[in-house]
């Protein structure tokens, strides 16, 4: 699982040499601690004029007890010491060495495309200011809130901005957009605190859809699930046991699930969190109900992560490899849900998280099987979406790019290393990185997240 | 003891040239220019031989022989050596605080008048013995037994020759006023151009105000000067934008044109009740009405060293019911344009004067007109001692020349600490 390439461009002679020739250098992603406040450095906030949600961010900042920033605007400077931030300024003509740990730019002004400038006014002196695995987060509206063609235009126009920062800002640093609904400020919190942080390390170059959700009044960020039950499928190794870990460390009360075969990890991973262990193989029929009765007294979060890989190009692929790979990747989850669902069994403000994957947005040789069904969880999503709001339940998939495990691991070294190096930050993934961004959809904090597919993929060049 | 408040009446003041650094007055002590200063205060208000109720003054860098200074400047004059005098100390505050201080006694009917001010040299600065054989010294001198003072004298050293030189740093930092101030500009986010300009203003005022015979009865001409030595009326934006930076580094934005230098100078000034002025026909200039000092944390809380002026103007104006704007002349001492700048930035600013001032609504601009209308300590130079006595004389006199109005003073000094002070013309009826 060692990436040497990147250790060798980290050593001082490998790294002369990597410059001189051109070669991508991937610098050591800083991963969440628990315990680590939400961003270590200072954040400098903006916005265009006529900006909504200034107040909001600037809310959420102080609570977080983030060091702050702002250009030299009144505007800016009331909302922020309204807020009770004492903010310290920055001049892009008299910089000093000023240098920030996140941009934050409020673009929901921009309502015309004469007024996209005010990117370039905010972003052109203070990019380069931005610190090793920085964050840079711009926030728009969606299209169904614009008014007017003008300002759909020019809001859409905002996407292209920030997946073009992405791939220019390089050393470890992220660029999001985060369109916020009309009414919806109040759900930024777990939103922008996630994006803030070094939990996603890995997520770059997306566009999240935050609609209006009611966050709960009393949010414990350092233990959020305390009290909470999540089920996670496929728990025993993987990004699955690093998802149930980073479930129960944020105070969940984890139920993990695997195949009997793999009872014996399943237990220890269980045993080590404290928590509960299901040896079951999903696909049997009793499961969905077996499942639907073992949840009967209530779950919060379900994690569906249970998937295998049946490579195979179409033409040499038999039926088999795709069938069974079809029903532990797909259509088991529809029925596990579809099961909990008629239980009730999801409790109020509970949450669904499907892990999907890159292939099933761009596709990939060899698994015309795996990507669809990959493709399918991305339409579950969709298509659930709506249902659930109506049941103060969400759903929303993370689809991981190259991760780093024991999987990548037997690839062939050109594969692997093309699958490393072929995003914004040249490197792969860590397991924990997908579990961080499940761990964000599955906060009691992220109502207002409902039908999105975040990428956890370091913007990966395939399917973007 | 009164129960009743007087009104402290500015006369006038008298300062001699300031110089540069290890020029004009390389060979003159503290005590000789505070001497000087008050020579020219003395003839000008025919106080010869008068018994005043106190001298005040101080100097910032001082010699163990300035101890009782400006006692030792009382008796060198042709006041009444009945005169008692003493010495304050604080920082580049040390002039308007002993301004203050006069007026304090003044208005309580402790004194009826008396002269405040201060010098200082930056070019006969007190170099002190090597700390190293300043202890052998000690120990010799402790030591009865001759073999035991042989022993001594082999720990001598030929570096114990190199003396300890005072430095222009603050002792809990380590960090000079100069780098201190291009971090308040870096946070503040003060342009270089904004720097110059100030700079540049400040020069082409105070030439303007000696084109005008401004300075001509609140200056005494010394040792060959008879103007400010660092003043330069041909400053230009273009001239000044070629220096380097001096602080703050490669990326930094103070200059030698727009910190002030280092220079030699003193000045006093004269106050008194108004019975007191009125007994001998003297003119009064204006009133000093009121003072606060402030100080901020500039080791632990991180506040920026030359920021207490903004914490203690607000606390002077909400305890008058004034706002900011409402003065006709404000001096701000001008240790660095930056320091000025930042000031104003603060003032302006609606975070920090919420956050650091618990204020609903920030203090608000002022108008950049009224600022230091006839220069600043950037042209004339700033003998840390004698800016007060220079900004509040002149205040006065401007105030004067106006027939009406108030105006607020602001200094700031070393260790965190600041001063204000308002002045109200004669004009103005109470």
């Amino acid at each position: 699982m060692s990436d040497r390439y990147a250790q060798l461009v980290r050593s001082p002679p490998g790294a002369l040499l990597a410059r001189q020739v051109g070669l991508p250098r991937p610098v050591a992603l800083e991963r969440h601690r628990p315990g680590d406040p939400v961003i270590r450095g200072r954040v400098l906030l903006g916005g265009a004029r006529g900006g909504r949600l200034l107040g909001a961010i600037a809310a959420v900042l102080a609570e977080a007890r983030c060091e702050l920033a702002t250009p030299l605007e009144e505007r800016a400077r009331s909302i922020v010491a309204e807020a009770g931030l004492d903010a310290a300024v920055f001049n892009p003509d008299a910089p000093g060495e000023q240098r920030f740990k996140a941009l934050i730019f409020d673009a929901t002004g921009i309502a015309d495309s004469t007024e996209l400038v005010a990117l370039h006014a905010f972003f052109h002196g203070a990019v380069r200011r931005v610190e090793q695995c920085g964050r840079v987060i711009v926030l728009g509206t969606p299209f169904s809130d614009c008014a007017s063609a003008r300002q759909k235009t020019a809001q859409r126009a905002l996407e292209g901005f920030t997946r073009s920062l992405g791939k220019e800002i390089g050393r470890g640093a992220t660029v999001q957009l985060v369109l916020v609904a009309a009414g919806a400020q109040d759900g930024i919190a777990s939103t922008l605190r996630f994006l803030l942080s070094p939990r996603s390390a890995y997520v770059s170059g997306q566009v999240v859809r935050l609609g209006r959700g009611k966050p709960p009044k009393e949010i414990d960020w350092e233990h959020p699930l305390r009290g909470r039950t999540a089920l996670v499928t496929g728990a025993s190794r993987g990004i699955g046991e690093s998802i149930a870990s980073t479930l129960a460390r944020e105070g969940a009360h984890v139920v993990g699930l695997d195949v009997p075969a793999l009872g014996d990890d399943l237990r220890r991973v269980a045993a080590r969190l404290d928590g509960e262990s299901i040896e079951l193989d999903i696909t049997v029929p009793e499961a969905p109900a077996a499942i639907a009765e073992r949840f009967s007294g209530g779950l919060d979060v379900v994690v569906h992560n249970a998937g295998v890989t049946r490579d195979r190009t179409l033409a040499k692929m038999p039926t088999e490899r795709w069938t069974e790979l079809m029903e532990i990747n797909l259509s088991s989850q529809e029925r596990i849900d579809d099961a909990l669902l008629q239980a009730d069994a999801l409790n109020g403000n509970g949450r669904i998280v499907c892990v999907s994957s890159m292939s099933g947005i761009a596709g990939n040789a060899g698994q015309t099987n795996y990507a669809t069904s990959k493709a399918g969880v991305i339409g579950r999503v969709q298509a659930l979406a709506p249902e659930l709001a109506k049941r103060a339940l969400t759903i929303n998939a993370v689809a991981p790019g190259f991760i780093e495990t024991q999987m990548t691991a037997k690839m062939p070294i050109t594969i692997r290393e093309a699958g490393r190096r072929m995003n914004s930050l040249s490197q792969g993934g860590l397991p924990i990185d997908v579990a961080e961004t499940v761990a964000w959809l599955a906060h009691p904090a992220s109502g207002a997240i409902n039908g999105n597919v975040v990428r956890v993929c370091g913007q990966n060049l395939l399917g973007a | 003891m009164r129960k009743d408040v007087r009104r402290v009446a500015i006369l006038g003041g008298n300062r001699i040239p300031f110089a540069r650094s290890d020029s004009a007055y390389a060979q003159a002590s503290n005590h000789e220019l505070l001497t000087a200063a008050l020579d020219g205060l003395i003839d000008r208000f025919h106080l010869q031989g008068e018994r005043l109720g106190e001298v005040v003054a101080g100097a910032v860098l001082k010699h163990p022989r300035d101890r009782d200074l400006t006692r030792e400047a009382v008796l060198s004059t042709q006041l009444a050596p009945e005169t008692p005098a003493y010495d304050v100390q604080q920082a580049c505050g040390t002039g308007l605080e002993a301004v203050v201080l006069v007026a304090n006694k003044i208005a309580l009917g402790q004194i009826d008048a008396g002269i405040a001010g201060g010098a200082d040299t930056t070019s006969d600065a007190p170099l002190a013995l090597n700390e190293n054989l300043r202890k052998i010294l000690l120990e010799l001198n402790r030591t009865p037994s001759s073999a035991g003072r042989m022993q001594l004298l082999t720990r001598l050293r030929p570096t114990q020759i190199m003396p300890e030189i005072p430095r222009n740093a603050e002792p809990r930092t380590g960090l000079s006023m100069g780098e201190h101030c291009a971090i308040m500009a870096a946070e503040w986010g003060v342009s270089r151009e904004e720097q110059d300009e100030l700079a540049v203003r400040s020069h082409h005022q105070m030439a303007a105000a000696y084109e005008r015979g401004f300075f001509e009865d609140l200056l005494t001409p010394y040792l060959g000067l008879e103007r400010d030595q660092n003043l330069r009326p041909d400053s230009t934006p273009e001239k000044l934008a070629k220096l380097r930076p001096v602080f703050g580094g490669e990326q930094g934005t103070m200059t030698a044109g727009n910190s002030t230098p280092l220079s030699d100078g003193a000045a006093a000034v004269l106050l008194a009740s108004e019975d007191w002025a009125r007994e001998r026909d003297l003119p009064i200039l204006a009133y000093l009405t009121e003072a606060q000092t402030a100080a901020v944390d500039h080791v632990h809380k991180r506040e920026g060293l030359l920021m207490a002026p903004a914490y203690a103007m607000p606390r002077m104006l909400d305890r008058v019911g004034l706002s900011l704007g409402d003065f006709d002349l404000y001096e701000i001492h001008e240790a660095f344009a930056a320091q000025v700048l930042c000031t104003l930035r603060a003032w302006e600013d609606p975070v920090f004067c919420r956050e650091r001032l618990q204020r609903q609504q920030p203090l608000g601009a002022i108008d950049r007109e009224r600022l230091n209308v006839n220069g600043g300590s950037l042209a004339a130079g700033h003998p840390f001692a004698a800016t007060g006595g220079r900004i509040v004389a002149a205040l006065a006199k401007a105030l004067h020349e106006r027939g009406s109005g108030r105006a607020l003073v602001s200094i700031c000094a070393a260790a965190g600490q600041g001063v204000v002070a308002l002045l109200e013309s004669n004009g103005n009826q109470p």
